[in-house]
């Protein structure tokens, strides 16, 4: 699984880093930091979905490989 | 607990082409209205306050939260007056700001409420409501009013632990939001000495005098291009900070008591498997979201099909968004396990409510302590809830039962 986060659409709503910490965390203005460099690890896949699936800004896509 | 009332009758006779949301018709029955509009208009439009829409369908609230161009954020509350702070800068930064400005003044907020910096408040979070619920227990009264003795003070302590003001500087605060957000649009007459304003620049002066570690210290710091903030830019921000985080908060706690006192075996499940405690909380926020902001149209646009004009008042009800079933699968259902839910109760675009992680550690906790520490709870008067009119909703009187007999496991 792929994943790509928009920075520039993120406003900091941060349901990202608490769906999946694993794979986002956030910076000292609270914006959201893609920890992994593009593709899920396995057992992330389904925390990555919800990530995507939770982003009020459409941000965050994945997409199966 | 006596049965409060008759409400006062509502002066609305067509929400489609009449409708004010300061009317009490609207306080208990909002999400009806927005039901009916969204399937008859979808865009609303009032003649009061000088001529204001309401937009019921997330994509139209979506649009214009997003929109900066067509739609100004000079004022955010809709009155019968227009603002006299001039753009971009407005009354209270960045609410009131646009852009370019807008960025400038909320970089200097944002680090005061990111994750990180709220975690540290989760502790005395804990403590005050932890305090506040054993009192009630403690006092062996079966009836309480959980919305006036609970949710309420929360975020009041809060916010004045971050202001670094007495506890009992809170009833102060009630007063000056109420003035606000309640009874906006009414011209009061108020001494200054008794004004948020007056009792804010006592604050500033007071931190001057005494520096310390706290908020407004941290404003008193921030510059910008090298110079420190005026006192009217952080009076403003700092009332903004009021205005915004206590009866948003306030309400998003009570509601969410008013529906876990009427689904017990919700509370059964939280308490069972508290992992579900966070999904839970955003289906809360989702549909119960207590804020609708407002713009005024800067350039006309079309929304909706409707054309807006210079000057126009629009009602930006997130919550109405929230339960737009083109948008949501049973959108009118509270699914406490909901696994896809972009909800909008914290707002869309550049204004994201600053809050929101504030506004979340509030909420998470508060359920938590509550549901830790009351064994079992319930209405205790149905048609005694009253809900707040306006831009801010939820419950302000919240009478419920406490079982005490119900001991924890």
């Amino acid at each position: 699984m792929r994943i790509h986060f928009n920075r520039d659409a993120c406003q900091g709503h941060n349901r990202c880093h608490l769906l999946a910490p694993e794979l986002f965390d956030t910076d000292d203005e609270g914006y959201a930091i893609l920890l992994v460099d593009g593709i899920v690890p396995a057992d992330l896949e389904d925390k990555a979905v919800l990530a995507a699936d939770n982003c009020p800004e459409y941000a965050i896509e994945v997409a199966l490989d | 607990m006596t049965s409060s009332a008759e409400p006062p009758a509502s002066t609305v006779e067509d929400w489609a082409t009449d409708f004010d949301h300061t009317d009490p018709g609207w306080a208990a029955d909002a999400p009806a209205i927005w039901e009916d509009l969204r399937g008859r208009c979808p865009v609303a439009h009032s003649d009061r306050f000088g001529g204001v829409w309401l937009p019921t369908r997330h994509e139209d609230v979506s649009a214009i939260a997003h929109d900066t161009v067509h739609f100004t954020s000079q004022s955010v509350i809709v009155a019968n007056w227009k603002p006299d702070a001039p753009r971009p800068i407005g009354f209270a930064p960045p609410i009131t700001s646009d852009p370019p400005f807008h960025e400038i003044a909320r970089r200097i907020l944002l680090p005061a409420f990111s994750p990180k910096a709220i975690r540290e408040l989760e502790e005395p979070t804990r403590r005050f409501c932890a305090e506040l619920v054993d009192d009630l227990v403690a006092s062996g009264r079966t009836e309480v009013d959980a919305a006036a003795e609970y949710s309420q003070h929360i975020p009041v302590r809060v916010i004045a632990h971050m202001l670094g003001v007495p506890a009992s500087d809170g009833d102060k605060f009630r007063g000056f939001i109420h003035r606000i957000l309640e009874r906006a649009g009414q011209v009061n007459e108020v001494a200054v000495e008794d004004t948020m304003i007056y009792y804010l620049a006592g604050v500033l002066a007071d931190h001057r005098a005494n520096p310390r570690d706290d908020l407004v210290g941290y404003l008193l710091e921030c510059e910008i291009a090298g110079q420190p903030l005026t006192d009217e830019h952080i009076l403003g921000t700092v009332a903004l900070l009021l205005i915004a985080g206590i009866d948003t908060t306030w309400s998003a706690i009570g509601a969410t008591l008013w529906h876990l006192a009427q689904h017990p075996e919700e509370c059964d499940r939280l308490r069972a498997d508290p992992t579900l405690l966070p999904m839970a909380v955003e289906e809360f926020l989702r549909a119960y979201a207590p804020v609708t902001m407002a713009r005024l149209v800067a350039e006309d646009v079309e929304i909706g099909g409707e054309q807006l004009h210079e000057g126009d008042w629009v009602l930006l009800p997130f919550p109405a968004a929230n339960r737009d079933p083109e948008f949501f699968d049973r959108a009118d259902e509270v699914v406490i396990d909901r696994q896809k839910n972009r909800h909008a109760a914290f707002g869309l675009g550049i204004h994201r409510c600053i809050g929101s992680n504030l506004a979340r550690m509030e909420l998470t906790i508060a359920v938590e302590e509550w549901l830790r520490r009351v064994p079992s709870f319930e209405l205790a008067d149905p048609d005694g809830v009253r809900w707040a009119t306006g831009q801010v909703r939820g419950p302000r009187t919240l009478p419920v039962r406490l079982n005490h007999d119900r001991k924890e496991s």
